[in-house]
């Protein structure tokens, strides 16, 4: 009975009842093959800076920067590939630039004892910043299709876009680190409770400062994928996915004030809100009914869980 | 797992993709343009009925592709084709894309769609191509070998020179003038732009000055805010082009409620309905557009003849657009709409749209 009121139970329920009507409503197209690459490469970005910032939130932090350390990746790799650098050398400097910016927030926020929401808010406009300096209003276009069709086609003999598949590696290993370590049990620890995990001899501003250096990093990657998904470097890029990343942490039941929440119920949150827009669009769905809906979904992933839990307290 | 641990994986699979050889811009080798068509276009072939066609404008509840977008539907009408629209809430570069890809996965025969960025749309439409979807360009290109044809409202030259002409009259010929643009990024506002600095350079218009070119985004706020910041960055400042329909609307909104009015001229590309009560009130003196209706419909008719095999969008080859005539395909797939109209306080009452 308990399990049965988890809320990641719910959200494989609601992921079934949208996998089916959709199904239903629109002659089999949606779970076709085609549809679901689709989808994939949409979500691909969201997915993947989920992971980190699913470790943070639970942490009891939050970074609103990282689709602004997405635009600044973007315009890094446009700027350095137009000064005549080699794409195997720009991605890891990126992706270490990345963390570097992570690295920023985690220091502000662990050494100076800031606020992480003031923080990164800030950083969410100096790196947007910054990368319109790199790369001003420019967009850099000419990548080799070598690249860019990482974006466009799938797996070999498979519909699984390249994106997701890395966002699959990824969260083995983000789930190892959170639900089979130490380390992820410290995460908890912090998040539950900061100053208990302190006096039980977890380092907690180290363990913040890495969970903020890979958030970073893992958005540099979105950075990359975003590039070359739509073969475009502008400074631009990910405008306000913030937003939609913390939205699919929330749903995925995730607590915003720490310590509880599980990668899985974050990728199946991640899923469900990818799932919804894509079948809303499929069905021809108006963009005002759809930015509705979303509305209504981030207020549910906010309620629910609290709901469940209520519930889940009720039976007891 | 240990934290260092957890940091070592990161740091060696940022390594890892470093292991491969050498791709630089250098080396790679450049994407050229122009379609390639494999099929052989049939002239008399007919119009098919009840065809399927996507209409995907920049941005929806943008009046001026609203009124593109009546004229697509009154197409559809005429052509018995279902003409379905849809798009982004927003203007931004990928916003487009998945609209894109869900036209393929619906299996239209064609897609109308004004890019919003000419790359990063392409990857998308090629692949919409290659499923057997027909691609029509209209008001804003994508790169030419992701689209069958583009149509275009009237050629940059026309539109940009006709544009310098207006702010030169409204000004008297000198003085100080800015471009309020759209995105940075939007490929016909900078083909105008570029023509409109070779313009400036021409003799005639030696008393006028290009101080500064600012982007409001097609967005109303940033760009009454950046009609705001011209005027305060150049007091001297006589004239302001704004070619885009967003853009012009704000800047006359600014202008007729401040000091500036009458002394500081405006002009751009809007609409009658827009810009009725500007022109009235003395803001504007005028300004120009062609017809979006026009433009909708005759890339419906497009989509149209392409899906039926009455073209395949190589350069030559001719099609009727209803009431709009006969249609040639220039070079690079293009297709002309024709001159701008210019609008003024004793034609603008002719006009609704």
């Amino acid at each position: 009975m308990r399990s049965l009121l988890r809320w990641e139970t719910a959200l494989v329920f609601l992921l079934i009842v949208v996998a089916l009507t959709g199904q239903i409503s629109t002659d089999g197209a949606f779970l076709d093959g085609g549809n679901l690459f689709y989808l994939g490469l949409d979500i691909g970005e969201i997915a993947l800076i989920a992971l980190p910032l699913t470790l943070v939130i639970v942490a009891g932090e939050i970074d609103l920067s990282v689709a602004s350390v997405l635009g600044l990746s973007s315009a890094l790799v446009g700027w350095l590939w137009n000064a005549g650098w080699p794409l195997e050398t720009i991605l890891p400097v990126v992706i270490v630039a990345g963390a570097v910016c992570g690295a920023v927030n985690g220091l502000l926020v662990t050494r100076l004892g800031l606020p992480s929401l003031a923080v990164t808010i800030g950083t969410l406009a100096l790196y947007r910043g910054l990368a319109l300096v790199v790369l001003g209003d420019t967009a850099v276009a000419d990548f080799p299709a070598s690249y860019t069709s990482f974006g466009t086609t799938p797996l070999p003999g498979t519909d699984i876009p390249y994106p997701i598949a890395l966002a699959a590696v990824l969260a083995v290993l983000f789930g190892i680190a959170l639900h089979a370590s130490s380390f992820g049990r410290s995460v908890y620890a912090i998040g539950a409770n900061e100053e208990g995990a302190r006096f039980s001899g977890i380092r907690v501003k180290r363990i913040k400062l890495i969970l903020f250096v890979l958030a970073g990093a893992v958005a540099a990657v979105a950075g990359i994928v975003y590039t070359f998904r739509f073969s475009s470097a502008r400074a631009d890029n990910g405008v306000g996915l913030e937003l939609a990343v913390v939205a699919a942490v929330l749903l995925g039941g995730v607590s915003i004030f720490g310590g509880r929440g599980s990668l899985f119920g974050v990728l199946a949150g991640v899923l469900l809100l990818g799932g919804l827009r894509n079948l809303l669009i499929l069905r021809d769905t108006s963009t005002e009914v759809l930015t509705i809906v979303t509305g209504l979904l981030l207020l549910v992933s906010v309620l629910a869980p609290s709901i469940t839990r209520t519930l889940r307290k009720a039976t007891t | 797992m240990n934290p260092r641990l957890v940091l070592a994986l990161v740091v060696s699979g940022a390594v890892a993709l470093t292991a491969c050889g050498g791709t630089t811009k250098d080396s790679s080798s450049q994407q050229t343009g122009g379609a390639t068509n494999a099929a052989k276009a049939d002239p008399n072939a007919p119009l098919k009925e009840g065809l399927k066609i996507t209409f995907l404008p920049k941005q929806v509840n943008n009046p001026y592709f609203t009124v593109a977008q009546k004229g697509a539907e009154q197409a559809g009408t005429t052509l018995k084709a279902e003409v379905k629209a849809t798009g982004p809430s927003d203007a931004a570069a990928s916003s487009q894309v998945t609209y894109i890809n869900t036209a393929a996965q619906q299996k239209q025969n064609a897609l109308v769609i004004s890019a919003n960025d000419a790359n990063a749309v392409a990857p998308a439409l090629k692949s919409a191509r290659s499923q057997g979807v027909k691609v029509v360009t209209f008001d804003s290109d994508a790169a030419p070998d992701a689209r069958d044809v583009f149509i275009n409202q009237a050629r940059s030259n026309d539109i940009a020179a006709g544009q310098v002409k207006l702010i030169s009259d409204a000004i008297g010929g000198s003085g100080e003038i800015a471009i309020l643009s759209a995105t940075p990024n939007a490929t016909n506002q900078n083909a105008w732009i570029e023509v409109m600095k070779t313009e400036l350079a021409k003799p005639e218009y030696a008393g006028l000055k290009l101080v500064e070119t600012a982007y409001g985004n097609d967005d109303d706020q940033t760009s009454f805010q950046k009609t705001q910041g011209l005027l305060q960055a150049h007091p001297n400042l006589k004239g302001i082009i704004s070619p885009t329909t967003v853009g012009v609307a704000a800047a006359a909104r600014y202008l007729s409620s401040s000091e500036y009015k009458g002394k500081v001229q405006l002009t751009g590309l809007g609409t009658p309905n827009q810009m009725r009560k500007f022109v009235q009130d003395g803001t504007v003196k005028s300004f120009a557009l062609w017809d979006p209706s026009k433009l909708g419909y005759l890339a419906t008719y497009a989509a149209a003849a392409l899906a039926s095999g009455q073209i395949t969008g190589a350069e030559g080859e001719k099609f009727k657009a209803g009431d709009l005539g006969e249609y040639t395909i220039g070079a690079k797939g293009e297709v002309v709409l024709g001159p701008p109209t210019v609008f003024t306080k004793d034609n603008i009452d002719q006009f609704d749209f």
